[in-house]
């Protein structure tokens, strides 16, 4: 028994001992559900002090300094600063849905947050589609884009909405063909346990030549899938200014950038689920003390999210057709070739296990 | 065409959008009004006007020595070849003889300057195309040559620097030494240019091909600096027309065929090469003597026209003086790259992209108080 699990079976115990069964089940959901919002909040602003600061590595510059030790306040400031700030819009815009939009993307980077093994036994809901259930819920957040785009009567938000729309439409098809890829070496969709057939190797060991070609396609379609550089055509401030959130301020605008940073997060969460062995220890090392999976799980998506970064401050953009190309031309159908390799290496037994 | 499509009821519209004043890609208060077709461009018209401060009209009113100081605010990435070209005007319609020592430190001033304006071109060029880091770099090297104008003429970016008669001030002792250092230092990181932006693949794809200029439409519009020799247009005034020291040093004119977004931007990279070695020939060698050679106090123009041109980091800057022989310029008429190279973006832009918009434009080198004045 460990530490996490005996500290959440201590609350369920105490939680149904002190109310009725369903008071006492709906108070364990609102509590869970507040964990990880408030996981989401302090995940979200320190991706974005962290962006700052890769940034500034690679632009010469020392980043944010000045709001705490090492600038690790600086977020909690500007995050402040947008909650009292006035929300503005248009005159003309659909309010209802101008309103409504920044909620589809929020909501949908929080519902796929949810289904992450962070550990063994930290996990909000283990459902048996795990893998399906967050391609259906991160493209619930375009919808959010569109709308934004659409009601706040500007073009160039417009613009960048109907980019965003085609880009996410497209990009999605790889991701979901790459994760399907991997899937034919687990046999499962469930998240738990596709970590757990990786301890006989992480699958991007497991699945070799293909799992390393499906693991580039769905850096590169997730990559994209954030909206983010190379692939930012809904942003590209320098052609739209700054695209579908032109006219949001305030708290509205922080939630399309906060959950621009969870779904970074989230990227890089299900490749490492996916590729590099969830929670998992490198050979082991730590197997008797499983919480530490909670460390390794963050760890590795945090490399994966500095190469995100690493992307975003070193490639310029891609024009708008040549997104388009890349992935209808390129990405899909070596992806399909890259579904049938696999099969046969699972076919024919050729994947390594140690 | 798939005829599916074009016998439905389906139908684009043409839009119309306003790209500017206050847009990140126009630098500046550049208004361009573009009618689009979904991601197509149909039409670009430039829309000016929003900076102009009617700095012609002001000659008029001033003095020769103070309008000197007006066209630092024309094309401010250019203020130091700006001035010479007003002081070579005056000088030459004064037939004043102008020592040696001022002739080699303007032509090092000018290149340097040069230096600094295609440094700040290219980070803002890969900002354009979406790469934000190349900003950082290119200013890292621009600093090192403000730095140097700081010491030598009191300013970093409107330096006013040259006076009718020769210069302001002689350089500060420390010149030579730093520049030879920032050359040192500018010929390792140079390369870096190359690495970063140049030889990546998404980069070629955005720019190669993109925004063709043919020679004879860079002729017929009046193209002038790297936008024309970037399709083969050979008017680089340096060679053609040399001025101060530019006749005693020996540099190649960058030459490009292809006429595309990428050739314009390897042209102006290589430059910065040509430019090291300008100032690297000078450097050495700047005679003693005097920094100026005196000049009444009012300085009175012949009665005439006195045309004079030099090539600024974004091309042929030309200055035209009418004197009737009294303190003031009767008319003052500045010939700026930028307004000639502006009128090429309809004709080289439409069919593409929005992005091939920004990524052409960036190209042209646009400082939007040139073209307004």
């Amino acid at each position: 028994m460990n530490l996490t699990l005996s500290i959440t079976n201590n609350i369920h115990n105490w939680l149904f001992s002190i109310m009725p069964e369903g008071v006492a089940s709906i108070a364990e959901m609102v509590l869970i559900a507040l964990v990880y919002l408030a996981i989401f909040a302090v995940a979200g602003l320190y991706l974005v002090l962290l962006e700052r600061k890769v940034a500034a590595w690679f632009q010469l510059r020392i980043g944010p300094n000045r709001v705490g030790y090492w600038g690790l306040l600086q977020t909690m400031a500007d995050a402040l600063k947008l909650v009292s700030k006035e929300l503005t819009g248009t005159v003309k815009a659909d309010k209802f849905l101008y309103n409504l939009a920044p909620y589809f993307v929020i909501v949908s980077s929080l519902m796929a947050l949810s289904v992450f093994p962070f550990t063994r036994e930290f996990q909000a809901f283990d459902i048996n589609i795990g893998i399906f259930f967050l391609i259906a819920i991160s493209s619930i957040g375009v919808i959010g884009i569109l709308l934004g785009g659409w009601a706040s009567n500007n073009k160039f938000a417009l613009i960048g909405a109907m980019r965003s729309g085609v880009q996410t439409i497209s990009y999605e098809l790889s991701v979901g063909l790459s994760l399907l890829t991997m899937v034919l070496i687990t046999g499962t969709l469930q998240l738990s346990e596709i970590v757990e057939v990786q301890k006989n190797g992480w699958l991007i060991v497991q699945g070799h030549i293909p799992a390393i070609i499906a693991f580039m396609i769905y850096m590169i379609a997730g990559t994209a899938e954030t909206n983010r550089a190379p692939f930012d055509m809904v942003e590209a401030e320098s052609e739209l200014g700054a695209g579908f959130h032109t006219e949001y301020s305030g708290m509205k605008f922080a939630y399309f950038f906060l959950a621009e940073f969870i779904n970074m997060f989230i990227i890089a969460a299900i490749a490492t689920t996916i590729f590099f062995g969830g929670w998992l220890s490198p050979f082991g090392i730590t197997e008797s003390i499983p919480w530490l999976g909670v460390f390794w799980f963050i760890g590795k998506t945090f490399v994966i999210v500095f190469l995100m970064m690493w992307f975003r401050w070193t490639f310029p953009r891609l024009r708008v057709d040549q997104l388009l190309t890349l992935e209808w031309k390129y990405l899909l159908p070596l992806n399909l070739l890259n579904i049938i390799l696999m099969a046969l290496i699972v076919w024919l037994n050729l994947t390594i296990q140690f | 065409m798939d005829t599916s499509i074009a016998n439905s009821n389906l139908k684009s519209e043409e839009y119309f959008i306003n790209m500017g004043p206050q847009h990140p890609a126009t630098h500046g208060v550049l208004r361009l009004l573009l009618t689009i077709d979904g991601e197509i461009i149909k039409k670009v018209e430039p829309d000016l006007g929003y900076i102009h401060r009617s700095i012609e009209k002001m000659c008029e009113r001033d003095s020769y020595q103070q309008i000197v100081h007006l066209t630092d605010r024309m094309d401010y990435l250019s203020s130091h070849i700006n001035n010479e070209a007003v002081c070579l005007t005056v000088e030459n319609a004064l037939q004043l003889e102008i020592p040696d020592r001022v002739k080699v430190i303007r032509t090092i001033i000018g290149e340097l300057t040069r230096i600094a304006s295609h440094t700040l071109w290219w980070g803002v060029m890969g900002m354009d195309v979406g790469a934000l880091t190349t900003y950082f770099y290119g200013f890292r090297d621009r600093e090192l040559i403000n730095d140097i104008f700081e010491e030598t003429c009191g300013a970093r970016l409107t330096m006013n620097y040259n006076i009718p008669g020769g210069l302001m001030f002689d350089i500060h002792p420390n010149f030579v030494k730093r520049v030879k250092d920032f050359i040192a230092h500018f010929k390792t990181k140079l390369p870096e240019y190359d690495t970063l932006l140049s030889g990546n693949v998404i980069f070629q794809k955005r720019t190669k091909g993109v925004g063709i200029l043919t020679k004879e439409d860079a002729i017929s519009f009046g193209a002038s600096g790297p936008v024309g020799r970037g399709s083969g247009y050979s008017c680089d005034v340096r060679k053609h027309h040399p001025y101060s020291a530019l006749d005693k040093v020996s540099f190649k004119e960058i030459l490009r065929t292809e006429g595309d977004t990428f050739a314009r931007y390897q042209v102006r990279v290589d430059e910065m090469w040509e430019s090291m070695s300008i100032i690297e020939q000078l450097i050495d060698n700047i005679p003693e003597g005097e920094y100026k050679v005196a000049t009444n106090a009012v300085i009175k123009l012949p009665k005439g026209e006195f045309y004079q041109k030099v090539e600024t980091a974004r091309g042929e800057l030309g200055v035209y003086v009418v004197s009737t022989g009294t303190k003031n310029p009767y008319r003052v008429k500045f010939r700026s790259p930028g307004f000639s190279n502006l009128s090429l973006l309809n004709h080289i832009t439409v069919g593409g992209k929005i992005g091939d918009l920004v990524a052409t434009m960036a190209t042209l080198d646009i400082v939007v108080p040139d073209i307004d004045r």
